[in-house]
């Protein structure tokens, strides 16, 4: 094992953790603001996979697909927010469990009935496409390394929207205290609408940019769902902060664990055993992270409110 | 004379078949037709319902219920379908985990269970069972074929495959037949979509060769990574990694990559073009070897119907094993374990006009039966 792999190997934990971290804040910000568990994220997901797919194959280029994505997830978002969501928030969140639950299906039904069961093709860019050396002989690639830098640009300008803006500010407002916020004049549904189609954006932006490495099909949201949802629990719900981190903890040590451990076991047994208990037990690591988390600080890393 | 002699034995024929076919049958198809696995259970679907309809046979009703690839909803809509819809056969299922979950349970009901596709090898030994019948391969088979072809070419391949039933006995098949040293042996999760971990260990592991099993979105996910990544390692894999409703997706990464089937559409025989023929015309694209197993099953079903009732599970189960059927693969017989004994071939990955699509190269095994068959007491 060289130290090319092994930092090769870090720079694919972070790039899963820079796509989990989109996902995330999406999720995060929209339960922190309005308290609404979302399950039907990983459908905008979907949507911005499809959007940028489509337009990318009917426009011969990737970053007018990129946009079409943003703007697709996003009005999805927005849609959704002012058809269905707003009905929710004064629901229990078993309701809301089961109506975003329904959302799901018609998502995937919908994109189904419009591009058929097949998946769909979606390349990298000219501009990004091959590989770049690392130190020590290995090469990466570029897209990946991209990928990381918009999650870092997505990260820095999230950290200023809500620091530094007014609109930021208000999310805050909303977070800490949702009737004080309405009774000052601020007008909470529009609010709840731009964060939600934010919230939105940011996970078509993720799904039109894996869509580029993976294949673009229905039902590819929902396991990464399941990630995000496990990377603000880590994190702490409502904290960005706490995704950020929680989403590189995740993708790096499922990432690790997956490539360490079989090597690990395979110091002890044969080497097709290990593989078989290795890939296993790598599946398992990130849930019983979160479990040890959990236990030693049951809101997570960087819970918002306390 | 001799006119009338004939013209007697056909009317009697046809009242015989007609008879046959007078009395309703209600075949169960459990398949994948949501999700990441969708394109395999809806060439399944489409290709049965495709053959029912072509033999123009009135009395089968099909109950076709997807099992979004999850082993505990098979289960349910198995119970359901055997309960409630009283089905007389159950086919359908693609994925191993899932027919591991289905199969022991609905043949020990008296309950004939035909496989377009999965074949586990827990099935084909000494739990195969006379109501069990595998009208695809067993699993290992087709990747039995690829580590025969790899002899030629390769000495130190890396190998991959989904932590499930038929990931196993892929590798197992694979490793059976290939004399070559492992660079490596990988299990992956199954549906997984981000294959950079396991790519960065083939590049660092002086691998010649890479084999891997990785059917639907796993396969595209792999192959467009890899195309990507710049390892330029050659692959090969089961027809499964390659196959027509993966191609389009893969794209031009996938030219010229050896894979092994039982099956392809330039098959030279009348059963297969007719098939290849109809399935376009129909359906406007071209069948995968999903499609084929699963139009060779309908079309196994039909041939058995006409010469004995369903209701009598011991002439009917014959006349299943007779295998009297015109298979789009050619010669078809079953083992003793009620699995085939076919050939296996090597195809490669073509352009044709603007379609990527297969040929066959070589021939890896005739009339090639499974290792599991002789443990098989029935």
């Amino acid at each position: 094992m060289s130290i090319a792999l092994l930092i090769e190997q870090l720079l694919n934990g972070l790039q899963l953790g820079v796509m989990l971290f989109l996902m995330a804040a999406g999720l995060t910000l929209i339960f922190g603001v309005m308290g609404l568990i979302n399950l039907a994220h990983g459908s905008l997901y979907m949507v911005g996979a499809f959007a940028c797919a489509a337009v990318a194959a009917a426009t011969g280029s990737f970053w007018i697909g990129l946009v079409a994505s943003l703007v697709a997830a996003a009005a999805a978002g927005a849609i959704v927010e002012v058809a269905v969501i707003r009905k929710l928030y004064e629901r229990d969140h078993l309701d809301q469990v089961l109506a975003t639950f329904a959302l799901i299906l018609i998502f995937s039904e919908g994109t189904r009935w419009l591009f058929g069961s097949f998946p769909l093709y979606l390349d990298i860019p000219p501009l990004l496409q091959g590989a770049v050396p690392l130190p020590g002989g290995g090469r990466y690639q570029l897209y990946r390394l991209a990928i990381i830098g918009v999650g870092i640009v997505v990260a820095i300008g999230l950290y200023l929207l809500i620091s530094r803006t007014r609109l930021g500010m208000r999310i805050r407002a909303g977070e800490s205290d949702r009737e004080m916020i309405a009774a000052l004049g601020v007008d909470i549904r529009t609010l709840y609408t731009v964060v939600f189609a934010l919230g939105a954006a940011l996970a078509g932006l993720a799904g039109a940019l894996v869509g580029a490495l993976q294949s673009v099909q229905v039902g590819m949201g929902e396991p990464v769902l399941i990630l995000a949802f496990v990377v603000i629990v880590i994190g702490g719900i409502g904290s960005i902060k706490g995704a950020l981190l929680g989403a590189i903890l995740v993708g790096v040590v499922d990432t690790m664990g997956r490539f360490l451990l079989p090597k690990a076991l395979a110091l002890a047994m044969p080497a097709a055993q290990a593989g078989l208990i290795g890939g296993a037990l790598a599946s398992m690591l990130i849930y019983l992270v979160m479990a040890v988390i959990l236990a030693v600080r049951p809101s997570g890393l960087f819970a918002a409110q306390s | 004379m001799k006119k009338s002699l004939a013209a007697g034995i056909l009317g009697l024929s046809l009242a015989a078949t007609g008879m046959a076919q007078a009395e309703p049958v209600k075949i169960g198809v459990i398949t994948t037709l949501s999700g990441g696995g969708a394109g395999l259970g809806i060439d399944m679907r489409d290709a049965f319902t495709l053959a029912i309809k072509q033999s123009g046979n009135k009395e089968v009703e099909l109950v076709v219920e997807d099992d979004a690839q999850k082993p505990e909803l098979a289960v349910q809509i198995a119970e359901k379908m055997i309960q409630s819809d009283k089905v007389d056969l159950l086919t359908g299922i693609i994925w191993s985990n899932l027919a591991m979950a289905v199969v022991p349970n609905a043949v020990a009901q008296d309950i004939i269970y035909l496989s377009p596709n999965a074949g586990p090898s827990a099935l084909a030994g000494a739990n195969c069972n006379k109501n069990y019948f595998n009208v695809a391969y067993q699993n290992d088979n087709f990747h039995e074929a690829m580590g025969q072809y790899a002899n030629q070419d390769y000495k130190k391949t890396f190998i991959l495959a989904p932590n499930y039933p038929a990931g196993k006995d892929s590798l197992t098949g694979f490793k059976r037949y290939y004399k070559g040293e492992l660079a490596g042996e990988i299990y992956t999760q199954v549906g997984q979509t981000d294959y950079a971990a396991e790519i960065a260990q083939i590049r660092d592991s002086g691998a010649d060769s890479v084999f891997f099993f990785l059917p639907g979105g796993m396969g595209i996910a792999f192959m467009k990574q890899y195309a990507q990544s710049g390892v330029t390692i050659p692959v090969m894999g089961p027809a499964f990694s390659f196959d027509q409703d993966m191609l389009p997706a893969i794209g031009d990464a996938a030219l010229g990559v050896k894979n092994s089937a039982s099956w392809s559409k330039d098959l030279d025989n009348e059963a297969s073009k007719a098939f290849v023929e109809a399935f376009k015309a129909e359906y406007n694209r071209l069948p995968s070897v999903y499609a084929a197993q699963s139009w060779d099953t309908a079309n196994l079903i039909l041939s058995a119907l006409s010469k004995a009732s369903v209701k009598d599970k011991d002439a009917f189960r014959a006349a299943l094993k007779a295998a009297d059927f015109k298979s789009v693969r050619g010669d078809f017989t079953f083992n003793t374990n009620n699995h085939p004994i076919q050939n296996v071939y090597v195809r490669e990955v073509v352009r044709e006009g603007d379609v990527l699509t297969n040929k066959i190269i070589a021939t890896a095994f005739e009339k090639h039966g499974d290792a599991y068959a002789e443990q098989c007491k029935m």
